[in-house]
């Protein structure tokens, strides 16, 4: 791209030098999710014009956290990682703390006038912290790396869980898992995990859970069983995706979202709005850009500088699925509902601004030697 | 593994990774595709389920209900019409502060705490943006307090509203009969989209008889609502068509003047037109006000028109069964003609008393010393009751019951109402039936003075006489003359359903007992010959009066001994005019008496007011006021004329002739 790269005190050289450092297609194919989901989200939203100002507002600042961490050197990311994470620990202990004494759910901390979710700094902290961990051992890692490893995951998955907000909980402990996967975690250990997970969840359902969430899950067996309370996010949500059809009932037109059935269509919910108005082929659209973001990431992942870099970047990638994976599985029924948003489409700067700085974080990880980007 | 890895190697590291993300990309394909099976199960194999259901979500039917039928007598007459009203009502959602207004408008309004309880109970079930009354029956004076302060009470209006009315209160009440609120039991049978939005259904009287015709064809809306329920936009729309408005057979100059006649006791009165079965009037007493039932009849109301003693609810007309009494002598005389029991010259010899032969027992006659020697003519006009004892017993019980049932006697009419009754035309067979005993011949003497198990409807004898009228050629009665589908098209005419006609062997055994029943208001020894003195026309008529309380064989009827309840029903039938009839009737007043005194009387009264033209019923008028004013005269009291005019319940007693 850069024809004359030893002159480098232009401004221009400058900006030029930045936009080196970014994948240029899994930019392009993210400009392209963030047009379908923005189009989404107006009608969603009912079209309403204060909250997309805000949209344009979150892109806006997710774009800029996206260019920023693109230019994050990995070795410093890697040096970070300890402190980030322990700082995440510390607030996430702290908002406990203050949800205690409010009595309730806590799942921000307030300072002055800004609202601030830490459990959101775990999605990225988190599988930095293991990645800085396992990056430093013999790679397949040993059982007590390993052990190591999950307790650096569970400590602010637990916390997260406690608050309680079990979507963020699921993401921040897969995300963990990703590192730890791609470390080498051996089949064996992977398969004995898959086990105790099948064992411990029943455990889980009966002793871990609050009533609300022992219901979500029963729900998704029985959505009638409660047509108004827990089921009518379901039953709505089928609605909307089954007569949206293979075409859709056409852009603005979904009368279960317009007519205001369809809950929380703008936040967790928005993937059936896509569905109804875009019908089966939209859909095979979206879940294509999706795919393709996937695959790019992991394939930026493995041209990555170091191990850490190529652990982080994968577990990057496969968190984003895993956003997907549950949102779209919830939404259709076929997993409870879990507070998990559909990535870079639903509603919120929070969400939004995260993941554009996952994406940045990905672009960045990648070896930065001379000549690199004639290598893509 | 430890051993194998013991140089932390750039490539070996690269190499894993590069197969962890293999897998990982294959993990992500294969999950993503049980989503897309999912998505294809929804939106492929269950589109058209989910898109039912998306339209039940948001597609609401709002039925609208058909206006009812309007109902007419045969003049058009308005006996039942829809009445507008005007009721405040409030939608909850639009109403910020729902106690504060309630409490505003108590003060400002005649609203009972009662009405706010039930508003308050009706908010509770209601959708929130359903209009639910508050008030019903909004005066004219209270509407405009309200609009002047409309702008205080947000979320409340004045909205208008239709009900069942029936202008002339109580009126042929029997016949038209009532709508009330659909029940329980109504449910079940109704067809729920028809009756949606309807509230009201007839529960008696023609309005029952005929819910089919004046309920005519629900109408809807089909809206689009939000989640909420709240109304967006009308999807398609379909107008209600209105119930067929319904003319009947009813005269309500002549209803009105029976009604006005029976005040004085209890009884029923049916007049029919023999040409046709077209039931001119058809009255009970004591009525009842339909506008009561319409909303729900309170317990105290309805409980005083139950346990009335004088039983206002009850049809007498079709529902009362009566011992017709003597006036079933001239379907009597014309059964024993035909049957050669008896000629038209014969006679026989009446004592007081009938003896069935080999038996002791008295079956005494109203005259106690007897008629003599009576012939059939006679035995009709004097109401001679051993000529008919005579008869009946000669004739047998078998052939007289069937002969009389061909006058209709024992069955329905298939009168256009609910709940008609048969009455008794008793035989051996019934009697075996329903007391499981033999039968005496003395039942068969009884049965021929219309006494014992004979009962009858007044508008079975009403038929009877119609078919006499007529020489035989029976028309079924009936209260639909015409029905109108709209204002703007022309009256539909029902067709008339004729009945089996009597034979009889010679034609002119029925001039005979027409003879006999001219005879009884124009023959000078008839018994109801002071009713028909004066007449502008000939008419035919029979007096009855039914036993109500079994007199001992030794002693004599009093009624001044007697309780009032135990007193004899006075019985008249009658047609005119003699030669061309266009009117057959059946009185009855109960406990009034003889026959010849109280319900000939009035039947002579009717049959004026329905055969004389408006001049000749006010020349009438005229005569008899002069006669009014010369007796008062005489009597030295100075009358007030005005005051006679004014006092139509004058009991028709006094309105004798003669």
């Amino acid at each position: 791209m850069n024809s004359r790269p030893h002159h480098t005190t232009s401004i221009l050289a400058i900006i030029l030098r930045w936009l080196s450092s970014i994948d240029l297609v899994m930019v392009v194919t993210l400009i392209m999710l963030i047009v379908l989901g923005s189009l989404t989200l107006f009608s969603a939203t009912g079209e309403n014009e204060r909250m997309m100002n805000n949209h344009l507002i979150h892109l806006a600042l997710a774009t800029t956290m996206m260019l920023i961490a693109s230019q994050i050197p990995g070795n410093l990311l890697n040096r970070w990682s300890i402190w980030i994470y322990g700082f995440g620990v510390v607030v996430l202990i702290l908002v406990l703390i203050q949800g205690h004494i409010g009595k309730g759910a806590q799942r921000w901390l307030e300072i002055g006038s800004l609202r601030f979710q830490p459990s959101e700094i775990m999605k990225l902290a988190v599988p930095m912290m293991v990645a800085s961990y396992l990056s430093k051992k013999h790679l397949p890692p040993k059982f007590k790396d390993v052990f190591i490893a999950s307790i650096i995951v569970v400590i602010p998955m637990g916390l997260i869980v406690k608050q309680p907000d079990l979507g963020t909980a699921l993401l921040v402990g897969s995300a963990g898992f990703f590192v730890i996967y791609f470390a080498g975690l051996s089949w064996k250990w992977l398969a004995a995990t898959v086990i105790a997970v099948a064992i411990a969840a029943p455990l889980v359902f009966f002793f871990g859970m609050h009533e609300y969430q022992r219901q979500r899950v029963l729900t998704l067996f029985d959505p009638g069983a409660d047509r108004l309370g827990s089921g009518y996010h379901i039953i709505q949500s089928t609605i909307a995706l089954g007569s949206g059809g293979v075409y859709g009932k056409g852009w603005l037109n979904g009368d279960q979202s317009r007519l205001d059935f369809l809950p929380e269509r703008h936040t967790d919910f928005i993937f059936a709005v896509f569905g109804e108005e875009f019908g089966l082929l939209g859909i095979l659209i979206l879940l294509s850009l999706y795919i393709f973001i996937i695959w790019r990431g992991l394939y930026l992942a493995t041209k990555g500088e170091d191990t850490f870099a190529r652990l982080l970047g994968g577990s990057l990638s496969l968190t984003f699925f895993i956003y997907l994976l549950v949102n779209t599985g919830m939404v259709s029924g076929i997993l409870p509902v879990v507070g998990v948003p559909l990535p870079l489409v639903s509603y919120g700067g929070t969400s939004l601004v995260t993941l554009m700085t996952a994406f940045g974080l990905i672009m960045g990880l990648r070896r930065r030697k001379k000549g690199y980007n004639r290598e893509v | 593994m430890e051993k194998r890895v013991t140089v932390k190697s750039e490539r070996e590291e690269y190499r894993l990774f590069r197969s962890r993300a293999i897998v990982a990309a294959v993990f992500v394909f294969i999950a993503l595709s049980l989503v897309v099976f999912r998505l294809v199960y929804l939106q492929v194999n269950n589109h058209e389920h989910y898109t039912e259901l998306s339209k039940q979500n948001y597609q609401k039917r709002i039925p609208v209900p058909p206006p009812r039928g309007l109902i007419y007598d045969r003049n058009g007459v308005v006996l039942a019409d829809n009445h507008v009203e005007y009721v405040l009502e409030a939608v909850r959602d639009d109403v910020a502060d729902m106690d504060g207004s309630l409490k505003r408008l108590m003060q400002l309004l005649p609203i009972t705490s009662q009405d706010v309880n039930k508003f308050k109970q009706k908010l509770r079930v209601n959708s929130r943006f359903l209009p639910v009354i508050l008030r019903k029956n909004l005066s004219e004076k209270e509407i405009a307090i309200f609009s002047v302060n409309r702008s205080r009470f947000p979320g409340f209006r004045i909205s208008v509203r239709t009900e069942r009315n029936y202008p002339l209160g109580s009126v042929a009440s029997h016949v038209i009969g009532y709508v009330g609120r659909i029940d329980k039991r109504d449910l079940k049978r109704l067809d729920k989209d028809e009756y949606a939005g309807t509230t009201h259904i007839g529960k008696s009287g023609i309005e029952k008889q005929y819910e089919s015709r004046l309920h005519g064809k629900a109408g809807y809306e089909l809206t689009e609502v939000d989640a909420h329920g709240k109304p967006q936009l009308v999807l398609d729309e379909k107008s209600p068509i209105a119930g067929e408005d319904l003319f009947l057979t009813i005269d309500l100059e002549l209803q009105l003047k029976a009604e006005e006649l029976l005040k004085e006791y209890n009884g029923a009165m049916v007049a029919i037109d023999p040409r046709n079965g077209e039931v001119l009037a058809m009255v009970s007493v004591p009525t009842y006000d339909p506008n009561l039932f319409i909303n729900g009849i309170s317990y105290a109301n309805y409980n005083a028109l139950r346990d009335n003693p004088d039983r206002p609810l009850y049809n007498r007309a079709i529902q009362g069964a009566y011992p017709p009494g003597s006036t079933i002598k001239p379907m009597a005389a014309l059964a024993g003609l035909n049957a050669g029991v008896v000629t038209p010259s014969s006679s026989i010899y009446a004592k007081g008393f009938f003896q069935i032969p080999g038996n002791r027992h008295r079956f005494r006659c109203w005259k106690k010393s007897g008629h003599g020697h009576v012939s059939l003519n006679r035995a009709i006009y004097q109401s001679c009751d051993v000529y008919f004892y005579d008869l009946a017993f000669r004739m047998g019980i078998k052939r007289y019951s069937s002969a009389m049932q061909r006058f209709g006697f024992g069955h329905k009419t298939g009168i256009d109402l609910p709940h008609e009754r048969s009455g008794v035309m008793p035989s051996p067979e019934w009697k075996r039936k329903r007391f499981n005993k033999f039968w005496y011949p003395g039942d068969t003497v009884n049965v021929g003075i219309g006494q014992g198990f004979f009962t009858a409807t007044p508008l079975q004898l009403a038929q009877a006489t119609a078919i006499l009228a007529t020489k035989g050629h029976g028309i079924k009665p009936h209260l639909l003359r015409s029905t109108r589908i709209s204002r703007n098209l022309p009256e539909k005419l029902l067709s008339i359903w004729r009945l089996e006609t009597i034979g009889v062997s010679k034609p002119r055994f029925w001039d005979d007992v027409i003879r006999g029943m001219t005879n009884v208001v124009h023959g000078p020894h008839g018994t109801a010959r002071r009713a028909g003195a004066g007449a502008k026309y000939r008419f035919a008529g029979k007096t009855g009066t039914a036993q109500v309380f079994g007199i001992a064989q030794n002693k004599t009827y009093n009624a001044h001994k007697l309780d009032k309840k135990l007193h004899d029903h006075s019985l008249f039938v009658a047609f005119a005019p003699v030669d061309k009839p266009t009117i057959a009737l059946a009185i009855i007043a109960e406990n009034a008496g003889g026959g010849s005194k109280v319900a000939a009387p009035m039947a002579r009264i009717l049959l004026d007011t329905y055969l004389l033209s408006d001049e000749e019923k006010k020349k009438i008028k005229e005569e008899e006021e002069a006669k009014e004013a010369k007796l008062q005269a005489k009597k030295g009291n100075k009358p007030a004329s005005k005051n006679n005019k004014k006092q139509p319940n004058k009991p028709p007693k006094k309105k004798k002739r003669g």
